[in-house]
């Protein structure tokens, strides 16, 4: 076991040091903005003294190195600082749109993960067959779609000819769990058409990557059934890959987000961060990639620490 | 097909082929002496185009390795492409340009496809589907001009017109004719997302190659650089650069490409290492070659085939993401057209049952599915697998 700490401690500690330097890049990017900041701002009319008060309400009248660490403690504190367009505390409002973004993404992974750990397993046991080059040219066309194209297509028929799901799905806090699931459906589904797809593939080919071993050979001269060799000797060894397939594309789920969000005017993060790179609000643009980023690094880290973890040669040492 | 019983073989027939160049000769000449009075400069910098062409032409039209049935295919095909822009005359000396581009792919691609004429008769149907698809796009592409019957930012009727017969797709929420937009929205996005992925190769590409070639602190600090833009997810931090530098096409081209460069980083970098160690880039550095022949000679062969599956793979996930960057009003900006943004500008009308914005959509989805499956094709071939 104590191996296993070990790698895990050293993923986690270069997991922090991504982080820091992400942050770092994150408030990097705005310093080396051209020209002067506050003036792109405020317009060519800013008189010196609205642009000494906006310098000084956003800190950019300290030093460059004082300014980082002050915004990184306050971010670590949970105070976000405020938006340039509404003055309104950010951490309140991130804080309420994270919480939707997660419930579309975890809603959407509660449909994706076992529908496509299911037909992996079903495409490798019938490999080769009609049902595994049909599922095979489905995939690898629904990668080649881009999400809104999906996301438009779902509405088309789910929304407009059948009428079954609203085609926008504008949540809010007085709904109560079932008609946030169901105002969230169509979001759902157009991620889980997305991903779905590389995460079945994998699913798929690191199954089938196992089947040319002896031991599967052995398994099958003693006459076991298909479905018994994939699901109990196959897929155990096969866990590492395809966790890690599933963290990587729930990282995915949580960025990819953005797109679909927007689609289908969801309140979530990612619409708050798109309209904010519109209209340039650094501060809301600056937590938002920090949020972003930090999701995403850790749940790549979980993908790491669980592949390292699910390893049977790691797990079991002579 | 009438060329697969063909066999290409026997003795080249330098009269078609002497025709035929003469024939374009001509042909350009004409389009350009259309504009002495017009302009000038364009006539002046068309002959020389002309000049160069056949100077061009002329010394490889003699150097390839070609055969009589090869000439007669690239030969017949040109003379068509001459006879349909006689056909439609108006339309081609008009867009001198674009018709001259339209001719180079037309002589391009059937060059290549006599060339690989035994590995294409032996693809499978989904690979002559991505084949035709990307033939079609880019010849499209290239003479968006020459086919569109409006203009790009022309307002031509009322706003979401039905399909009639003048308006083949109806009309957008300005008035555009919508056929005219998205032709040239293909244009746009896809010359945009082609001019960025062969500079994210460029940058990646070299980067790999150089890393894997020097070693040492070399790739220690290339490699380390690489991952940490790769730590961000590459939508936010496009986004967030997007925000500083604001989107224009330049500005757009580059952060894309610096974005992608890593991934390209990683593949060359990874093929590379395995081809470093092996003999004959040893006797290569031993007898004392320098480095840009060790990558240019020695690496680069080798490495091609991923590398150019690669492209393909990143050229559909760089017209993606830009048509996504474009879809959220943050891409190529109006009123250039776009087929991220025509979804967007359009969506009103899915909801009313109109699949016309739609369709840009579908663009792009049948495009970077026909890349695919060539891409799958190529992989397959160059992994050497027969089954």
């Amino acid at each position: 076991m104590s191996q296993i700490a070990k790698l895990v401690a050293q993923r986690l500690a270069l997991g922090l040091l991504t982080l820091f330097v992400i942050s770092l890049i994150i408030f990097l990017c705005v310093e080396m903005l051209p020209g002067n900041f506050s003036e792109a701002i405020l317009g060519q009319a800013a008189t010196p003294e609205t642009v000494a008060a906006f310098n000084r309400e956003l800190g950019l009248d300290l030093p460059p190195h004082e300014r980082y660490f002050t915004w990184l403690f306050n971010m670590v504190q949970g105070d976000f600082g405020r938006s340039l367009a509404s003055k309104r505390e950010l951490s309140e409002l991130l804080g309420y749109r994270l919480e939707n973004t997660l419930f579309l993404a975890s809603v959407a992974a509660v449909i994706a993960i076992p529908l496509a750990v299911t037909l992996g397993v079903l495409a490798a046991l019938y490999r080769e067959s009609f049902y595994d080059r049909a599922i095979n040219v489905v995939t690898l066309s629904s990668i080649s779609f881009p999400e809104f194209f999906v996301a438009y297509i779902l509405i088309l028929v789910l929304a407009q000819n059948l009428g079954w799901f609203p085609a926008i799905s504008n949540i809010n806090d007085e709904l109560s769990f079932w008609q946030k699931i169901y105002r969230t459906a169509l979001p759902a589904f157009t991620l889980t058409l997305v991903c779905v797809a590389h995460m079945m593939r994998m699913t798929r080919a690191a199954i089938i990557n196992l089947l040319a071993s002896p031991y599967i050979e052995m398994a099958r001269l003693k006459g076991l059934r298909p479905t018994r060799i994939i699901l109990k000797h196959a897929l155990p060894n096969a866990l590492a890959p395809i966790i890690n397939v599933v963290v990587l594309n729930m990282a995915y789920l949580v960025v990819g987000v953005v797109l679909v969000e927007v689609v289908f005017v969801y309140p979530g993060l990612g619409q708050l961060f798109v309209d904010s790179v519109r209209s340039r609000d650094i501060p809301v643009v600056q937590a938002c990639s920090l949020i972003f980023a930090m999701t995403y690094v850790l749940l790549n880290l979980l993908a790491d620490v669980l592949s390292i973890m699910s390893n049977p040669r790691l797990l079991h040492p002579r | 097909m009438p060329l697969a019983t063909s066999t290409f073989g026997g003795k080249a027939s330098p009269w078609v082929s002497r025709i035929a160049m003469a024939a374009v000769h001509f042909f350009i000449l004409v389009l350009f002496l259309q504009n002495v009075a017009a302009d000038t400069w364009s006539a002046i910098i068309g002959l020389l185009f002309a000049h160069l062409y056949s100077v061009v032409a002329l010394t490889y039209w003699n150097r390839i390795d070609r055969s009589a049935a090869g000439d007669t295919v690239i030969v017949t095909v040109t003379l068509e492409f001459v006879l349909i822009a006689i056909i439609f005359w108006d339309r081609a000396s008009a867009w001198p340009w674009s018709t001259l581009f339209g001719l180079g792919v037309v002589q391009v691609c059937a060059f290549f496809a006599v060339r690989y004429w035994k590995d294409l008769r032996q693809a499978p149907k989904s690979a002559w589907f991505g084949l035709i698809v990307v033939l079609i796009y880019i010849m499209i592409a290239a003479m968006a001009p020459v086919i569109a019957p409006f203009s790009e930012t022309e307002i031509v009727g009322s706003e979401y017109d039905a399909w009639t017969n003048e308006h083949l797709l109806g009309t957008d929420n300005l008035g555009r004719d919508m056929f005219t937009r998205l032709i040239y929205g293909g244009r746009n996005t896809v010359g945009v997302a082609f001019i960025t992925t062969v500079l994210a190769f460029l940058i990646g590409g070299l980067g790999g190659l150089l890393a894997a070639a020097m070693r040492g602190w070399v790739d220690q600090v290339l490699s380390r650089f690489m991952e940490i833009l790769m730590a961000i997810p590459s939508f936010i931090f496009a986004l967030l650069i997007l925000t500083i530098v604001g989107t224009s096409v330049p500005s757009l081209i580059m952060v894309i490409a610096v974005l992608d460069a890593t991934r390209v980083f990683r593949l060359a970098r990874a093929v590379a290492m395995n081809v470093v160690v092996l003999e004959f880039v040893e006797a290569a550095s031993l007898r004392g070659e320098g480095l840009w022949w060790i990558i240019r000679a020695e690496i680069l062969p080798n490495v091609l085939p991923p590398l150019v599956a690669e492209f393909g793979l990143r050229f559909c996930f760089v017209f993606l993401f830009l048509s996504g960057l474009s879809f959220l009003g943050l891409g190529i900006q109006p009123p250039t057209a776009d087929w991220g943004s025509m979804v967007r500008d359009n969506a009103t009308l899915i909801t009313y049952g109109d699949i016309t914005p739609l369709l840009p959509a579908a663009a792009i989805a049948i495009l970077t599915i026909g890349v695919n499956f060539v891409v799958d094709w190529f992989l397959h071939k160059a992994s050497g697998l027969k089954e």
